[in-house]
Formats: structure tokens, C-alpha cells, sequence
């Protein structure tokens, strides 16, 4: 039988500047029916391109060069307009990164469900909203009787990427393109679309490209793995091989980035005041209280993960302790010392020991500022260096940071690569000469080997220069990494908190177990065990019981 | 009825073109793409260009439509003119123009075109002008084009106006007067609606309330008739005193016209108050002028510059039209509104002396052409910053 999807040395390029760049270096790619093959690599490796390119479209200013596109004998470059629309949803379906983005907020889910039914005439809508019951029952939504009949806005984050898995299974399409599906959510909702997707594609035998950037995730997901690189591809094969015994060196680096791990320093002497305590805060925006009676210090020196979903107050404590939200009770003590609740009232001094460095480097970064700006203004403005003496710094702070400054001085944060822009963010944060940084998700939102470049820059800053770090993030294999001690936060509240090694030794409080347990492995056989040992039931096939 | 009727019939004819036209490309290109996918709108669309283009050969050979043979003409001319302008600026001057002028869009290039033309002759009226533009010289009511047949004089090329000055040097100082006026005031009006704008949006709370509600009710009386209240009210202080009532005007139309930057600034500002950047230069301790001028103002530059040009074409069009109304720029000095208002009657004999009904159309066309041109040139700074963020 021939392959489903079959692509032959696809070459796609990008305007920009007036010219044309390529983005896609001759790729072939073939998927046979009811296979699932994963996407992987960093951005700006031409994945989402090469996604699109599979249904036959492509973004504007992006235009094919060469090769061709198969689809079940369709060739669909060379198809018509309308050929395509016939396709499209019904035959090949796509889910996007965010379905946040994705649905449209005025219309309910089940209006925008049954469209493509509709459109294709392929079901009545009667029949197309049951369907749709039926798909939100197998893709274990809660109240999937009512849950359509609400807008987008009313459904949580991981509950719309379900529902937009079912809107692409409306059709029961014989591919469908997943885009970064889980990308944007927490680990613990991750797994439950991880699941109920893999379900679905199992039981209706749907072939898939699933594209991500988490290796762990796509183990669960795939049945082979194509890496790409810079639009070019650097090897396909079998999960199971690839992750046993990965060819490429450029392969083999994505593979251990994982292993990146800090030995944990020894406890702090009994007695030492800590660089930092949070004593008992209590916070809220208006009348919703975020924080309630948060504890925790941090030494000298140290490394201290807040790790927590979204939502669970670990940027809201950070806000509290720079003095951008002053408490409803409780106080921050810096060095022994209490601090003034508000930014405002607190000296030159107190601000400067305390720095930040920011999530999203691009809003971190004044765009219309060079990097001699940036790093420099704090610099002035604590220091008084001027002309030649704040020039020297700057270059001084720029060779920390593994920027050549003579290349990088005069450039916009726009010139600059996200991991540079990053290191930007560090260099501004150390000009001030602080005791604390606070570290709000610097990694998450950096391709896995960027990111290991920029913990291992933090963890050589802290050894040089006796830092102590505040580390918020949700990714547990960075805590791993780098953390000394961890706090693990859940509504507001403190759930657990004590060094490293105990906090990843059993037993742990319930919820430090979720958290952790739902931290995607490389093993391909991962989410089988972890959904056996949490008695979820391969649910999918229950569906299909109860049909 | 028959209008009607006609019109369906025209909508039936391009249809059937379209549809006929495209089956034709289909059969003739072997079923390209390009027209293989083309919808039926984008077919109709071309038979409309098509039938415009005809019907404009078809105008261009009548022989009483002399407007538009102008228009067309004047139209090539000018595209002619910001060409050459543009091949002269790519070869000639230090290297980063020439860069920017490779870049250039022929619209923008006639936009700059028009206001360095404009700015030499506003600068320098005094000496282009071959008269002064107050000087009554005799004659009244020459014609333009100095063709003593038509009731024209050489010396006079656009003609004189109703008590006999020339109208040649009036539109050179009106130059001056119009654009340099228009330029002062939309400058104060952007100091004042910008500042007030930014600094809102980094405050909030209070005095954001204050300034956004005291420019809510500035901005529910229609800003026209305002203008004309305040300015005779300002008439009455002013006391005959030319030179004062100008500056009320400046003062009047700038503060209406900062109601509409303040909201300008204010949401951009707002937009860019929430930004990490910003945070983290408050969370360094620094002040209100460091933030408002280092941090946001840099990055709200372009929507602003592109309100100017806008903003700056309102209060032009602002003060020609109160000039028109009497109470602006106060004669004898020149201004293209009051000179519109002066000529109009003159369009009366468009129908069969054109060129006489040319002399009230000069002053607006050098209205036009200064807001066209103004237009281009912030469009494409706009388009070049955006470009620049992505």
C-alpha cells in the first residue's frame, strides 16, 4: 500500500529583507497510514513550516521552490484551489500551538465544531453536535454534555487543546498535524492531553506529524522520530532506536542536555541570617488573596526553585519581595533587615541588591535601546562610572555574559538570538552588583540547549561571584539541575519546602508527587506506567465500551 | 428607472467580461494557476480596472474634458518628478541616504519631494515671490496662464486676484504663513497631548482620571465650531492686535488638537507601561523623567509619528478653513484658505473659461498636494518601523 503523506525533497523559502532565505533544505518525508511521526527541533528549525507544508499551505512571504507533496496520490502543490478546500479539515486537520489563540471568543465551541462537518457535508448538525459529544466524552472532558455549549474564554487551557483535538477529529481525518499542542500548559494538565490524544489517534487509527520541541514528549508520542536542523534533516528513525542510540552528534546533544546536573552545596551553618526570609506573607490583587502566610528563606550563596502551575503565586512572591505588590501582612527581611513594602519607599541601596531577570527576554529588553544601553544605565545610575570607566565595565560585564563586545556593543535586542537576549538580561541584572537575583522562568521559553547554555552561565555567575539565586519555574528537570533547596507552592500557599535531595526522595506531600511524577521521561513506555499507577484507566477504550 | 436599469445592465456586462475573460485565460494558459484559482470577485475586479482604464482613454479624448487631461498629466508629471528625484538621491550624497533612498517607495519619495519644495519656498518667500503679498499692483481679475488673448499678462502668470495682487506670490507666502503656522501648532500640540499622554499612562490612578475626563468633555464639543467660540471670544482680547490673535489660534487649535494625542499616547503608553523593560527601570528607583522619555517614548515614536503627519494635515485643513471663515489668518497676509474663500466665485466659470476657474483650485491643490505628500512619507516610516521590529 502506498504511504498516506509522502514528501520528496521539499525545499521552501522566506522573504525577508528584500531576499529570499531558505527555510526548508530539500526535507523527505513519508508517513504511512495510522502512523504517528514526531517532529523535532529548536526554533527556526522549519518544523511548523514543514508541518504546514504537509496540508499543502504555506504562510504568506513563504513560497516552495522545489518538491513535491503527496497526499493519498493528491499532489498537493500542484492542486487546485478548491481541491485543497475539500481536503482541508476533512481529509487533513491541524492543531495549533495555542488554542487559546485558535478559537474564535465569539462563538461557542460546539459552533465552531461542527463548521467543518457542515461545510464538507459531511454530517447534519444534529449528528455533528452527538459526534462532538461523543469525541469530548472520549477525550475525557468534564461534563462533556454541557462543556461545548460554552465560549472559549469559559474552558481552561488544557480543556480547549482537547477540544480543539476533537474539532480536528470531526471530520475523522486521515492525518492530522499537531503543532506544539501541549506546549503552553502546565506539566500536570499536559499529561491529560498528552493521554486522551495519543487515545484518540490509537482508536481511530489517525496518522499524525505531532511537532514539539520536548523530546520526552514526543517519545510518548511517536512511533518514529525525524530531527531537524536549521531546515535541514538530521536523522529519522524507530523512538525506541532513536533514543537508545541516537546517530548524529547534533542528536546526541539534544539528548544531554538532560543530563545537566549541579552537585547541591552543603547546607547553610545553623544561625547564619539568611540573605533572605520571607516571613509570613500574606498578598492580594483587590479582593483575591494570592498568597497566604508564605514562609521561606534563602542564603547566601544558594539556589532556591519556587516551583509550582501557573496560577499557584510563585511570580505574585516575587512581586511581593521587589516591593511591586507590598503585602497585606507579613514582611520581607533582606540581610537581616526589614524592607519597606513598596518599591518607592525603598533606598537606592536596598533596590539594587535585589535584581530580576525576566521570563520573555523580548519585553525585558528596551527594543529601542543598544546593549551598551542597557547593560550600562544601571551601571550610571548605582555606580556613577561615566565615559571611558563605564565603557570598560560594560565590556567587562559583556565578557561575563560570553558576548563579544566589540560584535555586540552597538546592537538592538531585535539583532540579537534569544539566548543572547537572555544573557542581556543577566549582564543588566548583574551591573547593579546585587546579592539576589530572582530568576522569573529565564529558561522556559528558550530551546533546550540554549537554556542549558544559560543555567550552566547562572551556575558559573554564582560560583564567581557568591550570588544567591531565587529560581521560579515550572520545569522540574530545572530544578533538578540547578536548585539547592526547593519550595514547592500550590494556590497560594506553601506546600513543601526543604533541600533538594529530600524533596526528590519519597515521601512527598501529595502534590510535590503529581508534580513530579508528571514530568515527561525519555522513556517511551513513561505515560503507560504513570497512567497505570495512577489507576486512569486507558479511558479511550471505556468510550468505545460504553458506544 | 432607466438609470437603474442601466447600472445592472453595466454590473451584467463587466460580470459576463469577467467570467468570460477568465474562462478565456483558463483556456489559453492551459489551466495555470494563476488563474485556475482565481475566485470570480478577483475576475470581477479586473474587468472593473479594465473598463476604468477604458473609460479613461475614452475621457482623455473628449474634447471639453480639460480638468482631467490636466489631472492626468499633472499626475504623470509629479510621478516623473519624485523618479528622478529618486534616481538623483540614489547616486548622489553621503552613503546612509543613499542607502535609504534605495529603499524607497516612489510614494514616499514624492512625499519628501514635495515637502523639501515646500520648505524651500515657505523659507525662502521672500525672494522667490516676484512680489510682495500685500502689494495691490492695478489690474484686478487678470486670468491665469499670462495669455493676453484669454485676458491673461505675462507678468502676472497665475493672474491677480480681486483688488490686484498677484496671486503667483500670495500662494509663495502662503507657503510660509499656512505651513509655518500648521507646523507650530501641531508641534504644541504634541509637547502638550504627548507629554500629558505618557505621563498618564505611567501614573494612573488619579491624575490619569483628571487629564482623561477633563479631555473627554473637550473632546464631546465638536472641535470646529469650538475653534470658531473660542477664537471670538479671543478676537475681543485681542484687541485689533493681528500679531496676538495669530497666536491665540496657534494656541486654541493646538490645545483641541491635543485632546486627540493625549488619547494617542496614553494607549500606547499604556500598552507599554506593562512591559518587563519598564518594570525593571522602576524596580532600579528611577524617576518619572527617565521613564517617561528614555524607556516609553523611544518606543511609542512611531504611532505618534504617524499621528503627526496626520494631526498636522488636520490643523492645516483646520486653519484654511477657519481662515476661510474669517476669522484665522487675518488678511493682508496671505493664506491659501482665505485665498480659496477669495477666489471661489471664480469656479462658476469652470464650464466654459477653465482657465479662470483655476485661480481658487491653485491654493487647494497646494493644500492637497502638502497633505498627500506629508501622508506618503508617514506611511512609509511607519512601514519601515514596523519592519524594523519584526
Amino acid at each position: 500500500m502506498s504511504p498516506l503523506l509522502e514528501i520528496r525533497d521539499l525545499r521552501i523559502e522566506g522573504r525577508s529583507d528584500e531576499e529570499w532565505h531558505p527555510i526548508i533544505n530539500g526535507v523527505d518525508l513519508t508517513l504511512g497510514r495510522g502512523e504517528v511521526l514526531g517532529l523535532i527541533g529548536e526554533s527556526g528549525a522549519g518544523k511548523s513550516t514543514l508541518g504546514l507544508a504537509a496540508m499543502g499551505y504555506v504562510r504568506d512571504g513563504v513560497r516552495v521552490s522545489g518538491g513535491s507533496v503527496v497526499f493519498d496520490g493528491i499532489d498537493l502543490l500542484n492542486a487546485s484551489a478548491e481541491e485543497k478546500r475539500s481536503l482541508l479539515g476533512r481529509r487533513i486537520a491541524y492543531v495549533a500551538q495555542s488554542a487559546a489563540a485558535s478559537f474564535n471568543p465569539a462563538h461557542k465551541l460546539i459552533d465552531q465544531h461542527v463548521e467543518a462537518p457542515l461545510r464538507h457535508g459531511v454530517a447534519e448538525r444534529g449528528e455533528s453536535v452527538e459526534d462532538a459529544i461523543e469525541l469530548y466524552r472520549k477525550l475525557r472532558l468534564p461534563n462533556p454534555d454541557e462543556i461545548g455549549f460554552r465560549y472559549p474564554h469559559q474552558v481552561s487551557g488544557g480543556q480547549l487543546q482537547r477540544a480543539m483535538t476533537a474539532m480536528a477529529m470531526s471530520c475523522r481525518p486521515d492525518l492530522i498535524i499537531f503543532d506544539e499542542p501541549t506546549t503552553a500548559l502546565d506539566v500536570t494538565t499536559q499529561i491529560e492531553v498528552l493521554a486522551a490524544i495519543r487515545d484518540i489517534v490509537q482508536q481511530f487509527g489517525t496518522s499524525a506529524i505531532y511537532i514539539t520541541h520536548d523530546l520526552a514528549v514526543v517519545a510518548q508520542m511517536a512511533d518514529r522520530i525525524k530531527v531537524l536542523l536549521r531546515g535541514d534533516e538530521v536523522e529519522t528513525a524507530p523512538t525506541r532506536e532513536m533514543l537508545e542510540a541516537p546517530k548524529e552528534d547534533y542528536t546526541k546533544s539534544l539528548w544531554a542536555v538532560r543530563g545537566y546536573k549541579r552537585p547541591e552545596k552543603p547546607a547553610p551553618a545553623a544561625g547564619a541570617v539568611p540573605i533572605l526570609s520571607v516571613e509570613n506573607v500574606t498578598a492580594a490583587y483587590g479582593t483575591a488573596t494570592v498568597l497566604e502566610h508564605v514562609s521561606f528563606d534563602i542564603h547566601a550563596g544558594r539556589t532556591v526553585a519556587v516551583v509550582g502551575e501557573s496560577g499557584s503565586g510563585k511570580s505574585t512572591t516575587a512581586r511581593v519581595i521587589t516591593g511591586l505588590l507590598p503585602p497585606r501582612a507579613g514582611q520581607v527581611r533582606f540581610d537581616g533587615e526589614t524592607l519597606p513594602p513598596g518599591y518607592r519607599q525603598r533606598s537606592k541601596d536596598q533596590l539594587r541588591q535585589v535584581q530580576m531577570i525576566y521570563q520573555m527576554a523580548d519585553t525585558a529588553l528596551n527594543p529601542r535601546q543598544t546593549v551598551a544601553q542597557i547593560i550600562g544605565r544601571p551601571v550610571r545610575f548605582y555606580r556613577g562610572l561615566k565615559g571611558r570607566r563605564l565603557r570598560a565595565r560594560v565590556d567587562e560585564l559583556m565578557s561575563q555574559i560570553e558576548l563579544d563586545p566589540a560584535t555586540f556593543r552597538d546592537r538592538l535586542p531585535g539583532e540579537l538570538s534569544g539566548g543572547q537576549k537572555q544573557r542581556v538580561g543577566i549582564a543588566r541584572a548583574l551591573a547593579a552588583e546585587p546579592k539576589l537575583i530572582i530568576c522569573d522562568e529565564v529558561t522556559s521559553a528558550l530551546d533546550q540547549l540554549v537554556a542549558e547554555g544559560i543555567l550552566k552561565l547562572l551556575a558559573r555567575l554564582q560560583d564567581e561571584l557568591g550570588l544567591s539565586y531565587m529560581f521560579i519555574t515550572h520545569d522540574l528537570a530545572t530544578v533538578k539541575a540547578i536548585a539547592d533547596e526547593v519550595v514547592v507552592m500550590k494556590e497560594g500557599k506553601v506546600v513543601e519546602h526543604g533541600p533538594k535531595t529530600e524533596m526528590f526522595t519519597p515521601p512527598h506531600h501529595p502534590y510535590t508527587d503529581l508534580l513530579l511524577s508528571s514530568v515527561p521521561e525519555m522513556d517511551p513506555d513513561w505515560l503507560d506506567k504513570l497512567l497505570a499507577e495512577r489507576g486512569v484507566e486507558d479511558l479511550g477504550e471505556a468510550a468505545t465500551g460504553k458506544m | 428607472m432607466s438609470g437603474w436599469l442601466w447600472t445592472l445592465l453595466a454590473l451584467a456586462g463587466l460580470a459576463a467580461l469577467a467570467f468570460a475573460g477568465r474562462a478565456g485565460a483558463r483556456l489559453a494558459t492551459g489551466g495555470a494557476p494563476r488563474f485556475r484559482d482565481m475566485g470570480f470577485g478577483e475576475a470581477f475586479g479586473w474587468a472593473l480596472a479594465g473598463a476604468a482604464v477604458a473609460g479613461g482613454v475614452w475621457l482623455w479624448l473628449l474634447p471639453g474634458a480639460v480638468y482631467f487631461r490636466w489631472a492626468v498629466t499633472g499626475f504623470a508629471l509629479c510621478a516623473v518628478a519624485a523618479f528622478l528625484f529618486r534616481i538623483l538621491g540614489r547616486h548622489v550624497g553621503p552613503e546612509p541616504t543613499k542607502r535609504l533612498f534605495r529603499q524607497m517607495p516612489l510614494t514616499a519619495a514624492f512625499g519628501i519631494l514635495a515637502i523639501l519644495v515646500y520648505a524651500i519656498v515657505a523659507i525662502f518667500a521672500g525672494w522667490i515671490a516676484p512680489h510682495g503679498q500685500e502689494a495691490v499692483l492695478g489690474a484686478a481679475n487678470i486670468v491665469p496662464g499670462g495669455d493676453p488673448a484669454m485676458g491673461g499678462n505675462p507678468d502676472f502668470p497665475l493672474g491677480t486676484d480681486r483688488i490686484g495682487r498677484d496671486i503667483l506670490s500670495r500662494l509663495i507666502y502662503g507657503a510660509q504663513n499656512t505651513v509655518g503656522l500648521a507646523f507650530a501648532t501641531t508641534l504644541l500640540a504634541f509637547v502638550l497631548g504627548g507629554s500629558l499622554g505618557l505621563l498618564a499612562a505611567v501614573v494612573g490612578g488619579w491624575l490619569d482620571q483628571v487629564l482623561s475626563r477633563g479631555v473627554d468633555v473637550l473632546m464631546a464639543i465638536p472641535s470646529l465650531i469650538f475653534a470658531l467660540l473660542l477664537l471670538t471670544i479671543a478676537s475681543v482680547w485681542a484687541e485689533g492686535a493681528r500679531g496676538l490673535l495669530t497666536f491665540y489660534m496657534v494656541l486654541i487649535i493646538a490645545v483641541i488638537d491635543s485632546t486627540r494625542v493625549f488619547r494617542l499616547a496614553r494607549a500606547v503608553g499604556i500598552g507599554i507601561v506593562v512591559m518587563d523593560y519598564v518594570e525593571a527601570a522602576k524596580l532600579r528607583g528611577e524617576g518619572m523623567g527617565h521613564l517617561v522619555f528614555r524607556e516609553i517614548l523611544p518606543n511609542a515614536t512611531a504611532p505618534l509619528l504617524a499621528e503627526f503627519g496626520l494631526r498636522f494635515c488636520f490643523v492645516f485643513l483646520t486653519i484654511a478653513s477657519l481662515s476661510f471663515l474669517g476669522v484665522g489668518i487675518q488678511p493682508p497676509l496671505a493664506d491659501w484658505g482665505t485665498m480659496v474663500r477669495d477666489l471661489a466665485q471664480f469656479i462658476n466659470f469652470a464650464a466654459f473659461a477653465p482657465m479662470v476657474a483655476l485661480a481658487p483650485l491653485l491654493p487647494a491643490l497646494a493644500i492637497a498636494i502638502l497633505t498627500v505628500g506629508v501622508n506618503f512619507v508617514v506611511d512609509w516610516m511607519l512601514h519601515r518601523s514596523s519592519g524594523l521590529k519584526s
